[in-house]
């Protein structure tokens, strides 16, 4: 039956015989029927009233007004303190996280660092949420064992205006996960990089540094790129360990929409669907890129 | 590449204390609870501590349950996938890298907005309507994991032969999925419930907002009331996490190697 359809829509476009499709569709479709209606329920229309939320006022009517909204001095302090946490920890997750890869790959080190750090990375890439943050309570919290021991040779980080609780905290915290994630999905796009393209370089006369401008970088590029934009999006959603860190004195947005889910401390409910609506677009955002550079670099690694 | 080598072990031991020092300063705080000496104390309370015990016990549950809710959902769209529908792959691939872009606390607000008890369906006017939401969320949070790691199972077996052998025996489709498919990916099926078990013990978010006693609530309150106990519950997470991720790397070296995938 495809064989049919096929043929006859390379003659006829691409129009299916009315009579096969309504044969076609029950069989066929029942088959992932639940997945679709799931998705559907618990994924996509949830969302998609929070949207449709941000853009009605409290009688249901259509309105900018939210949006507008979100111009006030709290939430778009809250959206910048997210925004620069999320960049500056995925920024620095992804350049650290790739050194780190091509230590282990190509820097000549013995095999069980490779395994050592892969199989580390594979924990700590999962390690987030409460827990992350009683870690760093207990390095480099005010009696953390860090801040201890560098106060005791004379180096004390709070005096010097270092928190744990503070913008560089949050991101030092970020970054525990932010780099092994970029390891884990670094590592097989660096391990993709053939052999014969070094060689075919240094026929060709190529010094180490141009292979690496010439061949290392653009292939690589697309990949890396791509997973900054992963970490930034998985910074950006991240709560739990804010949260836990710092109660609710370093307001970022999933802290401020927290807030707003349990209390309505906005006293306006479609300014919380606004500002679930500004994530989603955020992160949905940096996902479209994330796409479009995973599709090109897969070109290369096939 | 003298110096290469040695700028490569500059950075796997700097990256090797960054990644060790917390967990050592961690341990070694979670040792001080009793002055002047080191000791399991904080670990002796918090297992002894009865709401550990139940809202541990109430997050592995809700771990198993979302295991089971995403094999069920996972596998037999993946396979019909594969075997059928294969045009339909990059909208279903589409839709289970969603939870990776929408936020979890963006979609527990939207169930709460649209399952509360006054609509048509009130999952959240009932604690075990709640519960079915709470793992219904982590399902969802559990997704791109669980079909990634399906799908790849699937891809080191040939599903078009073993469904005909199976059809030509007289399986129907549930024996197919059950008794042949299922058995040939339980490797990657099994990685993917670690996975799973790992996102969902400490999970803080979702059952916070839906008000359920899990662990993650549990672990957060423990952080803003106590000193010591946090320190010890982070290394015993770290361990669990640490525990689930051993496991996938075990099952994978019992997984088939795909024909596909070079060495």
């Amino acid at each position: 039956m495809t064989d049919i359809s096929l043929s006859g829509s390379s003659a006829a476009g691409k129009t299916i015989p009315p009579a096969a499709r309504a044969m076609r569709l029950p069989t066929q479709w029942l088959g992932v029927a639940p997945f679709i209606i799931f998705a559907l329920m618990f994924l996509i229309l949830p969302t998609l009233y929070l949207i449709i939320g941000a853009f009605q006022n409290a009688d249901g009517a259509f309105t900018l007004q939210n949006i507008a909204d979100l111009a006030q001095p709290t939430i778009v302090a809250a959206y910048w303190i997210s925004i620069k946490v999320s960049v500056a920890s995925s920024l620095l997750g992804a350049f650290i996280g790739l050194a780190i890869a091509i230590a282990i790959v190509r820097g000549g080190l013995p095999n069980w660092t490779r395994s050592a750090a892969l199989t580390f990375s594979g924990v700590a890439s999962q390690f987030a949420g409460v827990p992350l943050a009683f870690a760093f309570l207990a390095t480099l919290g005010r009696l953390g064992l860090l801040t201890v021991l560098l106060r005791s040779i004379g180096f004390d980080l709070y005096q010097h205006g270092f928190n744990v609780l503070s913008f560089w905290g949050l991101t030092l915290t970020y970054l525990y996960f932010q780099i092994p994630l970029m390891v884990v999905i670094i590592v097989p796009a660096i391990d993709g990089l053939k052999k014969e393209w070094g060689e075919a370089a240094a026929t060709l006369g190529a010094t180490q540094w141009q292979y690496w401008r010439m061949v290392v970088i653009p292939v690589l590029w697309p990949s890396f790129l791509g997973t900054f934009i992963l970490l930034f999006a998985n910074a950006f959603g991240a709560i739990a360990t804010a949260y836990a860190l710092t109660g609710s004195s370093l307001n970022i947005v999933p802290i401020v929409l927290y807030a707003q889910i349990r209390g309505d401390v906005l006293h306006n409910a479609n300014l919380g669907y606004a500002i679930a609506f500004g994530m989603i677009f955020i992160t949905g955002l940096a996902n479209v890129f994330y796409i479009w550079f995973r599709t090109r670099s897969e070109r290369w690694l096939k | 590449m003298k110096s290469g080598k040695f700028w490569a072990w500059v950075t796997f031991v700097l990256g090797a204390a960054y990644f060790f020092i917390p967990l050592i300063a961690t341990l070694e705080f979670s040792m001080r609870m009793k002055r002047g000496e080191y000791s399991f104390e904080a670990y002796r309370v918090v297992l002894g501590d009865a709401r550990f015990q139940e809202s541990f016990t109430f997050s592995v549950v809700a771990a198993i349950f979302t295991i089971i809710l995403g094999v069920l959902l996972v596998v037999p769209t993946a396979y019909w996938i594969r075997l059928r529908l294969p045009q339909l792959r990059p909208v279903v691939e589409f839709v289970t890298l969603l939870p990776l872009v929408i936020p979890a606390i963006v979609i527990v607000f939207g169930y709460i907005r649209m399952y509360g008890s006054n609509s048509p369906l009130p999952f959240l006017a009932s604690g075990f309507g709640t519960n079915a939401l709470l793992v219904i969320g982590y399902a969802t949070l559990a997704l791109p994991y669980m079909y990634r790691a399906v799908d790849t199972g699937l891809r080191t077996i040939d599903v078009r032969t073993l469904t005909e052998a199976a059809q030509i025996l007289g399986a129907g489709w549930t024996t197919i999925i059950g008794r042949v498919i299922l058995p040939n990916v339980l490797i990657a099926v099994l990685s993917g419930a670690f996975l799973t078990f790992a996102i969902v013990i400490g999970e803080f978010t979702v059952a916070s907002l839906l008000n359920r006693p899990a662990f993650g609530p549990y672990l957060q309150n423990m952080g803003a009331n106590r000193a010591y106990e946090p320190a010890a519950l982070a290394i015993i997470a770290f361990a669990i996490t640490w525990g689930c991720m051993s496991l996938i790397q075990v099952l994978s070296r019992f997984a088939p190697k795909s024909a596909s995938r070079p060495n």
